[in-house]
């Protein structure tokens, strides 16, 4: 089987700043690829131009069909985006944002039809909302917002997943919650996930691969225990870093400046 | 493809609607057996005509089967990947955009319907509510009614009130969903039709046509022509400046070109006016707006711009929700925003500048009338833009009847109305509704 995304030397220029350079990747069915990297690595830009987004040069294909090819309503077909902060208007009821999703199923001047109700319900029901439906988005919490916004990308029923930093606004617990979610929704529906993420250690335990990125490049890549070494990590991210491995996990903790 | 894991889902005995035997139903939680069947979202429809709530397993199957029966199975294949089965019932049926309900719909059409008899009834000759009821069917084809009225009643009903009353619904109207699509293509609450110029363009148009072709052919032609030329020149000088600042990529850029075009506009028109300061009182007069030269010529005129703008912004009234996530955002779920933007701000500007060409600027509907909707009703754009097409054609019609009737026989400009008792208003439900939302 071909693979679910592949990007062929893809650059990504703003103005005269060159913010990826000639990256390149393979992402497999039902893989989860986290992209690591200090801030303003490219992470979030390499995941706007999937999502096509940003102008970039060279090749990237979604299921063999190049993203350049493919009409902006095919793409979004094949691709979810969740947007680090994603905007969600305090006013509208969970029910109204996760039909949304929907958009890319919808012909320009129709509105949503039985089955995209029901596919809206399917995925509120798989995130545990349908209790929620008449709530407005202003009067949820953080982790119920995630859940919110989660639910819209999964109505939007593509097979690619791609998140940018989805746990940035949570608490431990959520954090945990939500990526559980995310894992589940990826055994059960075969979904594909990209994910930029923070938390080295989160990424380690939940990422089936590591991607991590330095100034717009692949610097190193591979399965978390080839990726998360305190070399590379201090090196890159300028930090001061304990890798401690545990019963096959990693842990990646800050260490204090010694005085 | 994994197979998703069969985890334990809590089930309830049911009796299927279709063969009345009983079966074991998860509610539509994850992991029930109906995930396994397959169907397509027009099967699904008949179902839920037959039976609102689940169906058994054998049943299902049939109508799975049925449908496999009747249709190519290439092409089926293909369907049913994009659209996999959720046989089971809406016991809530919520997952629903909240539109306009029944109840808002009918209160808004009969609230036009109620200032149009009124705005039609009320003058110095009295006409009853039944008398006009009684001579619009008169006019209808085949019904063979004769009309109760009187020849002078009836001269007054039809040339004097019914083109003034029809005239000022069509532009309120106008005004009204031009301001809902503004405020959402630019996701500013206080943008409104006149946002990008069109006010003061039209303005320059107008005052150039008094100014130098002489204050005789006010009602005749070249006056609305020369606001509309105004006003499509404002906005068009106002988006090729945006664009070519920063391709119109963000609307920031677009407000302050528009600015920019009307301050100039503007000064053009202040110089004319001080030359030609004799015809400053006519110019005033149509700036303030109004509807005392109303004739069926305008009406004729100006409706197929309002018909046209109102039916494509009224088209947009989903893609006005999904635009209110932000461009990035709607992008990635397949719209493209710069186009929608575009083509909503061409139609909405092409029916302000009609309205304005025949009405004059009247102020105050294009922001109230869509906020009044949001606070009342609901903020999404699907009960924003019919409500307020209806409301703004209701309110401006009364409007117009205060604006003639209070200091009769002398005629208030209607600018001062709408705003005279819009703003009060708006400011009560302002305040009533944040309170209740606290």
């Amino acid at each position: 089987m071909s693979a679910a995304l592949e990007v062929r030397g893809l650059s990504v220029t703003f103005g005269r700043a060159l913010v990826l350079s000639e990256v390149t990747a393979t992402v497999e069915h039902g893989e989860w690829v986290a992209l690591i990297g200090p801030n303003g690595a490219g992470k979030s830009t390499l995941l706007r131009a999937l999502a096509g987004l940003v102008a970039f040069t060279g090749g990237a294909s979604v299921q063999d069909q190049d993203v350049g090819s493919l009409a902006r309503r095919q793409l979004a077909m094949l691709i979810a985006l969740v947007p680090q902060r994603p905007t969600t208007p305090s006013e509208l009821t969970v029910a109204e944002y996760v039909l949304l999703g929907r958009t890319p199923h919808i012909g320009y001047f129709a509105t949503e039809r039985l089955w995209d109700r029901l596919a809206a319900e399917r995925a509120m029901a798989r995130l545990d909302l349908r209790h929620f439906s008449d709530r407005l988005l202003g009067s949820l919490s953080g982790g119920e917002l995630q859940r919110t916004v989660l639910a819209r990308a999964l109505a939007q029923e593509a097979p690619i997943l791609l998140l940018d930093e989805p746990t940035s606004a949570l608490d431990l617990g959520r954090q945990q919650e939500a990526l559980e979610l995310i894992d589940g929704l990826r055994r059960e529906s075969g979904l594909t996930v990209v994910s930029a993420m923070h938390d080295l250690s989160l990424a380690g335990q939940y990422a089936d691969r590591l991607l991590l990125i330095d100034q717009g490049r692949i610097v190193a890549e591979g399965s978390p225990q080839a990726v998360l070494s305190e070399q590379a990590i201090a090196a890159h991210y300028g930090a001061r870093i304990r890798v401690i491995r545990e019963n096959g996990s990693l842990f990646v903790l800050p260490l204090r400046k010694e005085s | 493809m994994l197979e998703p894991p069969r985890q334990e889902v809590q089930r309830v005995i049911k009796t299927c609607a279709r063969c009345g035997r009983p079966f074991g139903c998860g509610h539509g939680e994850p992991g029930c057996w109906c995930e396994a069947v397959l169907l397509r979202p027009e099967t699904l429809a008949t179902i839920r005509a037959v039976s609102v709530d689940c169906l058994c397993p054998t049943c299902l199957a049939a109508f799975a089967e049925e449908e496999g029966a009747t249709e190519n199975p290439a092409k089926r294949d293909v369907q049913k990947r994009s659209a996999t089965s959720w046989a089971k019932a809406l016991p809530h049926a919520a997952v629903r955009s909240r539109g306009v309900s029944v109840v808002w719909g009918l209160a808004a059409v009969i609230f036009l319907m109620g200032s149009l008899l009124g705005a039609l009834a009320v003058g110095p000759a009295q006409i009853g509510a039944a008398s006009i009821i009684g001579s619009v069917l008169s006019h209808l084809p085949f019904l063979h009614i004769s009309s109760p009225l009187r020849g002078v009643d009836e001269a007054i009903l039809w040339q004097v009130r019914g083109p003034r009353v029809i005239l000022a619904a069509l532009v309120g109207g106008m005004l009204a969903i031009a301001g809902s699509a503004y405020q959402g293509v630019f996701r500013n609450p206080l943008a409104d039709p006149y946002l990008l110029g069109v006010a003061a363009g039209a303005g320059l148009g107008a005052t150039l046509a008094i100014a130098y072709w002489g204050a005789g052919n006010y009602s005749g032609v070249l006056l609305p022509v020369a606001a509309f030329a105004g006003a499509a020149l404002a906005v068009g000088g106002a988006y090729v400046l945006g664009r070519s600042a920063d391709g119109a990529r963000s609307t920031s850029t677009l407000i302050l070109a528009g600015l920019i075009v009307a301050l100039f506009m503007t000064a053009i028109q202040t110089f004319v006016q001080q030359q030609r300061s004799d015809t400053l009182r006519d110019v005033y007069a149509w700036i303030l707006g109004g509807f005392g030269a109303a004739d069926w010529h305008a009406v004729v005129v100006i409706a197929p711009y309002i018909a046209v703008s109102s039916a494509v912004i009224f088209m947009h009234r989903r893609v006005l929700d999904v635009l209110s996530l932000g461009d990035d955002e709607a992008a990635s779920l397949g719209l493209n925003p710069r186009r929608a933007r575009l083509l909503l701000v061409l139609v909405a500007t092409a029916g302000t500048a009609a309205a304005v060409a025949v009405s004059g600027l009247i102020g105050f509907v294009g922001i109230i009338v869509p906020h009044t909707v949001r606070l009342l009703v609901s903020p999404s754009y699907r009960a924003i833009i019919p409500l307020s097409l209806l409301i703004g054609a209701g309110f401006l019609v009364l409007a117009d009847v205060l604006a003639r009737s209070l200091m009769s026989p002398a005629e208030l400009p209607i600018g001062v109305v709408t705003a005279f008792f819009g703003a009060p208003f708006f400011a009560v439900l302002l305040r009533t509704s944040k309170r209740r939302a606290s």
